[in-house]
């Protein structure tokens, strides 16, 4: 559907929409403050929001800093977003009864799943939702799990209004301002949000919303802001071809890399596109059921290219260009664009503090 | 694709072993009919595809259909004890039950044989995937020219179904070539490599259909020499091997460049592979 | 009807902390009592130190010269021999004194007639003295180990070993970084999965009681913990907190390292 012009929302009556997605049958999920990042969970109101929050990040490193204002979504982001809750990192797939005879009978359990409203979704976010929905909904085979969370899906964007050192989705084009994707998108200004709606669904939802017109100042404000945030973004992915980074696995500084990664699969499990899982069985003491698990999985681990008997990537240079040349090459010929959107999480959350913008504009020649 | 394997993917149907044929130490065969009946109806295949079996309690391996489509109600899936799953699943009796998740993948285009030559090349013991080609082929006898089976193993004690190759061989129209890298004293055939074996090859002409299964070294050797001999790169299709977890091109263990072999293969026409065979970590 | 497996437990050097991981189970192990014959466990009370057995489950490590000799009879005494925890698998806390310079001078700081003192030199793990069929990693190991073990046993198959590292089971449980967000030092880059990530599920830094996952990059993680103020000799210390002896911490059957080393000099 076609973009309105927006709407404005005074600050404090966002807890309506809060309320309307309850009274519609929507759990609420959001970002609120855990451990020391921001990460998405249940919400019950608006107070459960990280209301002044910010985050410091660069590689190998992630701080929530205490900010002056006093807004709800003036930070980039935290360790997951949306992937959890739509892949979850471990599920039953399915269980296996054998009973005295020996016939084995197979019994898929019996899921309720809910509508789940999430409350400030990013743009590299609602990207790389995108690039998930392709890989398990659009392909020849349907994952059922997921199409059932996917479906009862209600997604409250937000366009960001402060980027981290680590964010690069102007260079992928993915943000720092949503365009589809979305149900509702929130600008978030001091007073409070410009308000647009991104489907039926959501414009369901704004016609009850105590909307006033939005004035020429705050549209303003909201252009500004825009390109405040884009202009923060020193980081940026250079171009890739296809093929450009394959081509160039010979390239000195994949074995740079090799010695300082370790292997340990964080920038995978946190990446908001990657999809790798395996499954396990699970017996139960007695011998007479077992879980057949899904779960995350990576390609750093040592059972991702394990044959029988044949490691297909046994070093870290080869996991590493596993990684980076799928995400960033061969991703472009499997789904029609690049795997990154720039979210920079891939940098923060690892050990070793990897740059991997920089590393990949590295090898693929655009730093030199 | 296949309808049936699409509404079933994920969650395997139980299936009953019907006989257990021992091929060698280490090779075996399990016959497998689906206990559903309508599932039975319903299931069809093509060679060079293949199932994800369950062992219960363990997990799933990915396994090549060897028998005849004709048939679909008896399925055999000639396995070699390589790992754990492999290991169990040779542990099973008639009567015993398993899962089955399938088929899944593109197989052998031997339908692009039809009226022509068809040379199939494998390498290392029992390659399950061509073993389904070669038995599609020698059903359909009239179908194709002349069948022209090159095997090559590592050591001749290596080779099984000798009495199979001498039977195909005797059968009119049919040429088996066999080689060692190295033999011992009463080996009757080449000893060398299997690219040395294809010059003794006699095709009909170039025109030929060409299925490779083997150690990808060995897929891209005979490749290239059929290729210096003039056999179109389009001709030759082989068949790939990676880790399959989820068999649907979801899990992303099998990727190869940005193919999943269990969905856009196992089975490659040689020029969409070609500059990938053997390059490390890919 | 097949007769039942038989299973013993030993101990030797230890704390007992896995067999109370075992006593732990609640009624999985009346259940695992049903589906296995308990032929030796003595802190359950079941006592035949010298049955035969098809499943041999070691805790400890070898101290004295006693052990050296009871370990060849377990060893000789069962099947499938499998060693449960950081003692059995590495040699444990206790072989921190195989790397003191002077054992015997050591001995006598702490005690008054060391000449009483009935013990080897070294600390050892099981595999230095017979050979180990399949080892459980971690202080304590837990019951979903021995479940997953004995489960896949009795099924016929050999147990799946699972080296992938702490950090992704860290992420798939979704808890938040204690070496990004605290600068913790934690283990998990190099350490195997199995607990679960217990300690940064508390927020505490993994202090790598499970040994070396596959593929460990040492040098690496180092750089990070010099990188966050730890002092070599502090990293040092870091690396060799629960499995002090070097050269008992590879996992039996890895070549990783080596590997890693080939792959590194290829290039």
């Amino acid at each position: 559907m076609e973009q309105q012009i927006p709407s404005f929302l005074l600050r404090n009556d966002l807890s309506v929409l809060l309320d309307l997605l309850v009274a519609d049958g929507y759990q609420l999920h959001g970002p609120q403050v855990r451990d020391g990042a921001i990460t998405y969970a249940s919400i019950s109101s608006l107070s459960d929001l990280p209301v002044g929050y910010q985050d410091q990040q660069k590689p190998g490193h992630y701080q929530l800093a205490e900010d002056h204002n006093k807004r709800f979504f003036h930070w980039a982001n935290g360790p997951q977003a949306l992937k959890p809750l739509l892949y979850p990192a471990r599920e039953v797939l399915w269980q296996a009864k054998r009973n005295a005879s020996g016939s084995i009978q197979f019994i898929v359990p019996v899921q309720s799943f809910e509508k789940i409203a999430v409350i400030g979704v990013k743009a590299c976010d609602i990207a790389a939702l995108k690039l998930q929905d392709q890989h398990f909904l659009q392909g020849e085979y349907v994952d059922p799990g997921y199409q059932a969370r996917r479906e009862g899906l209600l997604l409250v964007a937000v366009n960001c209004s402060y980027a981290a050192s680590t964010c690069f989705c102007v260079s992928t084009g993915d943000g720092p301002s949503v365009e589809s994707g979305f149900d509702i998108a929130l600008t978030e200004l001091d007073e409070g949000f410009l308000v647009a709606a991104g489907s039926e669904k959501g414009e369901r939802f704004l016609t009850r919303l105590p909307l006033q017109n939005a004035t020429a100042q705050q549209l303003d404000a909201a252009t500004q802001q825009h390109e405040t945030v884009a202009a923060m973004q020193t980081r940026r992915l250079e171009p890739i071809a296809v093929g450009q980074l394959n081509d160039a696995r010979e390239h000195p500084q994949w074995q740079d890399i090799a010695e300082r990664c370790l292997a340990c699969g964080n920038c995978t499990m946190v990446c908001p596109t990657c999809f790798c899982h395996h499954q396990n069985d699970e017996l139960v003491m007695k011998g007479d059921e077992s879980q057949h698990i899904r779960e995350w999985d990576s390609c750093f681990g040592e059972s991702h290219g394990q044959l029988a008997g044949f490691q297909v990537r046994d070093t870290i240079k080869a996991r590493y260009q596993q990684w980076m040349i799928h995400k960033l090459d061969s991703w472009q010929e499997q789904y029609g664009r690049s795997g990154c959107t720039g979210c920079g999480r891939c940098m923060s959350w690892c050990p070793a503090e990897i740059d991997f913008v920089a590393e990949a504009n590295i090898i693929g020649g655009a730093d030199e | 694709m296949n309808k049936f394997a699409q509404s079933n993917f994920q969650v395997p149907l139980s299936a009953t072993v019907e006989a257990f044929i021992q091929e060698s130490p280490s090779i075996f065969t399990l016959r497998l009919q689906l206990c559903d009946s309508t599932a039975r109806d319903e299931y069809s295949f093509m060679p060079g595809q293949f199932n994800m079996l369950y062992l219960y309690g363990i997990g799933e391996v990915p396994i090549s259909i060897v028998s005849d489509p004709v048939d679909s109600t008896l399925i055999d899936h000639t396995i070699r004890v390589v790992g754990r799953v492999t290991e169990g699943l040779a542990k099973l009796k008639v009567g015993d039950e398993v899962g089955i998740r399938g088929p899944f993948g593109r197989g052998w285009p031997l339908a692009l044989a039809r009226d022509k030559d068809l040379l199939i090349v494998t390498g290392g013991l029992g390659c399950a995937p061509v073993v389904a080609a070669i038995n599609f082929a020698l059903n359909r006898r009239a179908h194709y020219e002349n069948i022209h089976i090159v095997q090559g193993v590592k050591h001749s004690d290596d080779l099984i179904w000798r009495e199979q190759y001498d039977r195909w061989n005797q059968m009119n129209g049919v040429e088996v070539l066999l080689a060692a890298d190295a033999a011992g004293p009463a080996w009757p055939f080449h000893t060398g490599q299997i690219t040395e074996l294809l010059d003794q090859v006699t095709l009909s002409d170039d025109s030929c259909l060409v299925l490779i299964c083997g150690p990808e070294g060995m897929m891209k050797a005979a490749a290239e020499k059929l290729i210096d001999d003039g056999i179109s790169p389009f001709s030759i299709y082989v068949s790939l091997e990676r880790n399959m977890q989820c068999a649907v091109g979801h899990c992303g263990h099998c990727q190869m460049g940005p193919d999943f072999l269990c969905k856009d293969g196992p089975v490659f026409v040689y020029p969409d592979v070609r500059h990938r065979l053997m390059q490390e970590g890919i | 009807m097949d007769r039942k497996v038989t299973l013993a437990v030993h101990k030797f050097s230890s704390c007992d902390g896995c067999q109370l991981a075992l006593l732990n189970m609640g009624t999985t192990l009346v259940e695992l009592a049903e589906r296995v014959e308990v032929k030796h466990f003595a802190e359950a009370g079941v006592l035949e130190e010298d049955a035969q057995v098809d499943v041999a489950l070691v805790e400890g490590s070898v101290v004295t010269a006693a052990d050296e000799q009871r370990i060849q009879r377990v060893r000789n005494n069962s099947k499938y021999l499998i060693t449960m925890g950081a003692c059995a698998t590495s040699g444990g806390i206790q072989a921190l004194k195989n790397l003191a310079e002077d054992p015997e001078s050591w001995t006598a700081q702490i005690y008054p007639q060391p000449e009483f003192i009935d013990s080897l030199e070294r600390s050892s793990a099981i595999k230095a003295y017979v050979e180990v069929d399949f080892e459980l990693w971690g202080c304590p190991i837990n019951s979903q180990q021995i479940t997953a073990v004995v489960t896949q046993l009795l099924s016929g198959v050999v147990p799946w070993d699972d080296r992938e590292k702490l950090c992704i089971e860290c992420k798939r449980r979704g808890h938040v970084c204690t070496l990004i967000t605290q600068d913790a030092p934690c283990m998990g880059p190099v350490t195997r999965n199995g607990c679960g990530a217990l300690c940064p599920a508390f927020g505490r830094a993994c202090y790598g009681c499970y040994g070396d996952a596959s593929l460990p990059n040492h040098s690496g993680l180092a750089v990070r913990f010099n990188g966050l103020g730890l002092l070599p000799k502090q990293v040092e210390q870091r690396f060799t907190l629960i499995h002090p002896d070097p050269d008992a911490r590879l996992p039996i059957g890895n070549s990783d390292k080596q590997r890693h080393r080939e792959g590194q000099a290829d290039e």
